[in-house]
């Protein structure tokens, strides 16, 4: 990792081996991912941050907005049909503030996986061009995503607070204080996932079009829309085995004050979150050096 | 001097053909006959040997090794696939080499194409940001060089108006400023000043020429080589994938031009019909006076250009212009309709003409010449310019006649008059010292030419 480290040297001395700031070879190591120089790149990262946020919404009417309309329509959606036509339980809590938490968290996974998976077909034409460390567009999509999830958790706190003094069977529990290690594990598992795909991307194509399918298929294999609770004895596998799952139920027992999860089954969740991110960052590492010549 | 690039035996081979067939099945199955050791099952029969081995690939550079020395600014030139920009690409780490490797020294910016990441619902101003931190700035650095690349770009008024409202030309004015304004050790330019018009390039290369003053290590990349013979110190001229020749820039490039004279060689050129054009040139030749196709003349000889045009819509003010340039990008000599007084080409009805310049004998010196036509008109449809054929056609000069013969140098042919009359001393001191005028005698009929 030596050739990594940027070193000033001073002008009028003779230098010899070992002074380069950069070296270029063909070969680089699975674990040489270089997350020290991403450092360097912070600039950009907000940059695109800010890019992704300010033209989503360019020559649109209600502009930023849409960040609330959307999961709210969403919510409305899934109450209609899932609470009042198939009646699913929802651990006895007011089905829209249910469906809400189970949207907003969703949608923060789920454009993670689906955007960042497109970071190398997508960003071909300026990745083509200029250098910088190639993580840098993943981290600002899972950021400007960060963002989009503060905004619509603030939608959420005004309808908590609104069914609270309704009198609503909800309260938030001590789990809260877990919010970030679930945050952190929801955006691990898209940033992971993605940047797996995305490697695998630039060679088969066809993985792109199974991104859509595969993350509507995963929603409804993790505890999203109905509880782990209501699951059939028989399918409780499925649940167990999806890392997913302890996830969605922690953010509900922190925000609803109901869910079926223990410290043990994340702490086996967030193991298998680090195994995906390792396994992202060696396929991302290996890729990124020549998938100009594939792409 | 310190050496601040160390390019050492970089090799970059391609696959042929279809990358992996792109389906997962033939890579698994492939995969799974190599652990069994048996033949790849997607090879056609008698392919085995080339698919893995030299055949499939193709060697864009090979074995490529120079040192960039600290302040020196590079030349690169070659023709188009001599592998310069898989050169590039691999300085700029956007891909890697096969084999060899590069040792730099300091912070590196490449430019290979202006405007990288414009964003097309940004404004000016916020494109400046963006692109400036992808090619390598700090938002400190951007915010305190705000102004000036504002200044050098010249669209103040538009900063914040979406770049995709801006015209080509102000889009790359902005895209050029920002990357003008880069301070990076070492820059590497691609091509990017075959942009704007001819007072912005005029602009870019000023510009150029004093990042290149600032001890800035610079390697640039062109087919612009008065460009690179005004830039440039040292040279590599690069060809199938490795390096033909390398040294100052004047005999590298002198090299590489005589290598190539015989390319462009077009005494007749014929123009795709394009029926969205008011205007357009669909043929054009050089001729001798009689008519007769001719692509190598004698000084002795007119010259003549002849266009074969279809006006399909009237163009007010339409008006061309002719530039002849040596071979080394050096303009010769520059006309326009608007020479013979009036203006022949304006307001010509629809139908099909010829146009013909006539170049008189002994106007140009010996060498090879392009001639690069261009019709516009301030009220044209699409701007400016109604149709560019650019350079569409090519011819030399040799002139065995004179003494001085084809090792005459200058711009010009002509063989001017050399006269000689006698001296006379009295009709000197007689002119200056009184005012009495003396009857000159008849001019003296002993001029004439040395070479006659």
């Amino acid at each position: 990792m030596s050739e990594n480290i940027r070193i000033d040297v001073p002008k009028d001395k003779s230098v010899g081996e070992g002074v380069w700031t950069t070296i270029i070879s063909p070969h680089r190591g699975w674990l040489d991912w270089r997350l020290d120089q991403l450092w360097r790149y912070r600039d950009l990262v907000s940059l695109f941050v800010w890019r992704d946020f300010v033209s989503a919404y360019k020559q649109t009417l209600l502009g930023p907005a849409w960040h609330i309309i959307q999961p709210l329509l969403t919510t409305l959606t899934f109450t209609v049909i899932f609470g009042r036509v198939a009646k699913l339980s929802t651990d006895g809590v007011s089905p829209f503030m249910f469906y809400l938490v189970g949207t907003i968290c969703w949608t923060y996974f789920s454009s993670n996986l689906s955007k960042i998976s497109n970071t190398f077909i997508s960003n071909a034409h300026l990745l083509g061009k200029v250098y910088f460390h190639r993580l840098a567009i993943p981290i600002s999509v899972a950021v400007s995503n960060l963002i989009t999830f503060g905004i619509q958790l603030g939608i959420f706190g005004v309808c908590f607070l609104f069914q609270h003094f309704r009198g609503g069977n909800i309260h938030l529990s001590g789990w809260i204080f877990c919010t970030p290690i679930l945050l952190l594990m929801l955006a691990g598992y898209g940033l992971g996932g993605g940047i797996i795909v995305s490697a695998l991307t630039t060679r088969y194509r066809d993985l792109a079009n199974l991104v859509s399918f595969g993350i509507t298929l995963a929603m409804y294999g993790t505890p999203v829309i109905y509880p782990s609770s209501s699951v059939p004895e028989k399918f409780h596998w499925v649940i167990r085995l999806n890392p997913l799952s302890p996830v969605f139920e922690g953010f509900r027992l922190a925000f609803l004050g109901v869910g079926d999860v223990n410290a043990a089954q994340l702490a086996v969740s967030f193991g298998m979150m680090v195994v995906v991110i390792t396994v992202g960052l060696m396929l991302f590492t290996h890729v990124e050096r020549t998938f100009m010549d594939t792409v | 001097m310190t050496t601040v690039i160390s390019v050492e035996n970089i090799s970059k081979a391609y696959r042929l053909g279809v990358i992996s067939g792109g389906t997962l099945k033939e890579d698994v199955s492939r995969w799974w006959a190599r652990l069994q050791g048996k033949a790849d099952p997607n090879l056609k029969i008698g392919e085995e040997h080339h698919a893995r081995k030299m055949g499939q690939q193709f060697w864009a550079l090979k074995d490529v090794s120079f040192d960039v020395k600290e302040g020196e600014v590079l030349g690169i030139v070659g023709r188009n696939g001599a592998g310069k920009s898989t050169l590039l690409k691999i300085l700029s780490q956007v891909t890697t080499p096969t084999s060899g490797q590069i040792k730099i020294m300091g912070r590196i910016a490449s430019l290979l194409e202006v405007g990288t990441g414009f964003h097309p619902d940004l404004t000016g101003r916020e494109n400046v940001f963006l692109n400036g931190a992808i090619l390598g700035m700090t938002k400190a650095e951007i915010r305190s060089k705000f102004d000036e690349i504002v200044a050098f770009s010249g669209i103040e008024e538009f900063i914040d108006t979406p770049v995709k409202r801006y015209s080509s030309g102000m889009y790359v004015r902005l895209a050029f400023a920002v990357a003008a304004h880069l301070e990076p050790e070492i820059l590497i330019i691609d091509e990017v000043l075959a942009v704007g018009d001819a007072e912005f390039q005029k602009k870019c290369l000023g510009k150029m020429k004093d990042v290149a003053g600032h001890g800035r290590t610079v390697l640039f990349v062109s087919h612009n080589l008065s460009a690179v013979r005004t830039l440039c110190s040292s040279c590599i001229w690069v060809d199938s994938g490795s390096i033909r020749g390398s040294g100052p820039t004047s005999q590298v490039l002198d090299n590489y031009q005589r290598s190539s004279t015989s390319e462009v060689d077009a005494s007749e050129a014929v123009l795709l019909e394009d029926p969205n054009k008011q205007f357009q040139v669909l043929k054009a030749r050089v001729t001798k006076s009689s008519g007769e196709l001719c692509s190598e003349f004698l000084c002795d000889e007119e010259i003549s250009l002849e266009l074969f045009c279809q006006v399909r819509q009237l163009v007010p003010g339409l008006y061309g212009y002719l530039q002849i340039s040596r071979r080394d990008g050096i303009a010769v000599l520059e006309s326009d309709s608007f020479d013979p007084g009036t203006n022949p080409v304006d307001g010509l009805s629809c139908g099909e003409y010829t146009f013909t310049v006539t170049l008189p004998a002994r106007s140009l010196s010996p060498g090879d010449y392009v001639a690069d036509f261009s019709f516009a008109s301030p009220m044209g449809l699409s701007g400016h310019t109604v149709d560019n054929p650019g350079e569409i056609l090519s011819f030399s000069v040799s002139d065995p006649n004179s003494r001085r013969g084809n090792n005459r140098r200058g711009f010009f042919g002509t063989l001017l008059a050399w006269k000689v009359s006698p001296y006379s001393p009295v009709l000197r001191t007689i002119v200056t010292e009184t005012d009495v005028p003396i009857p000159v005698e008849s001019r003296p009929n002993t001029s004439r030419g040395v070479n006659s």
